[in-house]
């Protein structure tokens, strides 16, 4: 509880925490998934689970884009950056990420011209800086960055920029989600929607998930209160036999999306047949790629992309932590061979991956208070 | 890449009608405003910012409590280096000079 004080509104926190303990039945198991990244920080970073009854279990989903990558998507990343005169140009969070032959940075040490940008039109300002160099930006992310990268490239065929292109890696979360509520091993009760992606794809998209598998939904914002508040308002659908999605993150989310957006995404991209997420295998229709009118700004098409395939570290389980069945702690590399400073599964990698937010916050404490009590 | 930031706008470009100079916490950088053009901001509001594009407009109170989640969460360095584009700029400028 030692987060609380912290809060703004320490009393509503309270208030709302014991709301949960009065919604919760205590003689059922509450399975609850939050899919985005973004949220399975804050839940660690705050302590949230120490202000929910044991029956209620969080659930970390499928909503880190570093964690998913497949380890071959990197690879094929950097086989183009080798090739002279390229910049490989990726978001910080990509720098750290395991390839068979090293990570971005490890690759920069060895040579390679990486450069870390905040936004793709970054790289692209890059690409117009280094008129003699081709700039390849690597793109992952959700519905929060690809309508970004749509506009990149908008903007670039508009100003004629050739020497730039992407790698495209965006991914869509509602196939995801689907995935996980087809997996056989799986009982989820009820979701925390993410709250960035809904920005731009509206609470539409998850209708199907209440009407057509009884399951309740929250889009909720990041902060402990909303989180929690999230929390309330799935305990309630559940209590009352309910399954609707509700918009706890109001302030944010429009109920329709954000049209410019969709609109970007679908002038610059389509959906890839399948793709390859990292623990949940190949699933259909759940990337994009880019369209042939942009053809000239697609580093897969401009460049000889390997393809290559690589099959995690055999005794790593992102997998099965990335769909919720084992908890990081029960990986058999947690804390040992893979830790934040030597990464070997992504999910260790981003602060938003559930291995590394426990790491920092569940299992650092934990060691500490081992280490007190050895002494004491 | 996943945080959102947000800012004010605090000038805007006759020539070039999609960007704006937007201020986080005293750090200023241009954001596209291509996102936003079915209700394009003005001098004055605040936006919540992904990568380099403003997504949404926000209220002020919201935008305060967001930069205050941020500090909470322990991403408000990393979102000011992001603001700042790691240097980009920097380089940008020498060149020019």
């Amino acid at each position: 509880m030692k987060f609380v004080d912290e809060f703004r509104d320490p009393e509503v926190i309270t208030k709302t925490s014991e709301e949960i303990r009065r919604l919760a039945d205590p003689n059922r198991h509450y399975r609850i998934m939050e899919v985005c990244g973004g949220h399975t920080h804050a839940i660690y970073r705050f302590g949230l689970k120490d202000l929910l009854p044991s029956n209620i279990e969080l659930i970390h989903g499928p909503g880190c884009p570093v964690c998913v990558l497949p380890m071959g998507r990197i690879d094929d990343g950097l086989s183009i950056a080798q090739q002279p005169d390229v910049i490989f140009a990726a978001f910080g969070d990509m720098m750290r990420v395991p390839g068979t032959q090293g990570s971005p940075l490890e690759h920069k040490a060895r040579g390679m011209d990486v450069r870390i940008v905040y936004s793709p039109s970054d790289a692209l300002k890059l690409a117009q800086m280094n008129p003699d160099k081709h700039v390849m930006f690597f793109a992952i992310g959700f519905e929060t960055t690809a309508p970004s990268t749509a506009l990149t490239l908008v903007r670039a065929k508009a100003q004629s920029i050739h020497n730039f292109s992407v790698f495209c890696n965006h991914v869509t979360i509602i196939p995801a989600i689907r995935a996980i509520l087809d997996s056989p091993d799986m009982r989820i009760d009820a979701f925390i929607g993410p709250g960035h992606v809904s920005t731009v794809i509206g609470c539409r998209p998850y209708e199907w998930i209440a009407k057509n598998e009884n399951k309740p939904v929250a889009v909720s914002g990041f902060e402990p209160l909303d989180i929690l508040q999230s929390i309330v308002m799935v305990l309630r659908q559940l209590k009352a036999d309910e399954a609707k999605i509700e918009n706890q993150y109001k302030r944010v989310v429009p109920w329709e999306g954000n049209h410019a957006a969709l609109r970007a995404m679908a002038d610059v991209f389509e959906l890839r047949p399948y793709f390859e997420w990292r623990g949940l295998g190949f699933i259909s229709q759940s990337a994009l790629r880019i369209r042939e009118s942009y053809a000239e700004w697609d580093a897969e098409q401009r460049f000889h992309v390997p393809g290559v395939r690589v099959t995690d570290p055999k005794a790593a389980q992102c997998g099965e932590v990335l769909k919720g069945v084992l908890k990081p702690h029960q990986c058999k590399l947690f804390g040992k061979e893979c830790t934040p400073e030597h990464p070997i599964g992504a999910l260790m990698v981003s602060s938003e991956g559930s291995c590394a937010a426990y790491f920092n916050y569940e299992h650092r404490k934990t060691a500490m208070v081992t280490s007190i009590a050895s002494v004491a | 890449m996943c945080l959102a930031i947000p800012g004010q706008i605090v000038e805007l470009f006759p020539d070039q009608p999609n960007a704006a100079l937007i201020d986080v916490v005293g750090v200023r950088r241009k954001v596209d405003l291509g996102l936003l053009q079915d209700d394009m901001p003005v001098r004055g509001d605040w936006v919540l910012i992904h990568v380099g594009f403003a997504m949404s407009k926000i209220s002020e109170k919201d935008a305060i409590d967001q930069m205050r989640t941020l500090r909470m969460l322990g991403e408000a360095e990393a979102a000011m280096q992001e603001v700042e584009g790691y240097g980009l700029d920097h380089a940008e400028n020498t060149k020019a000079s």
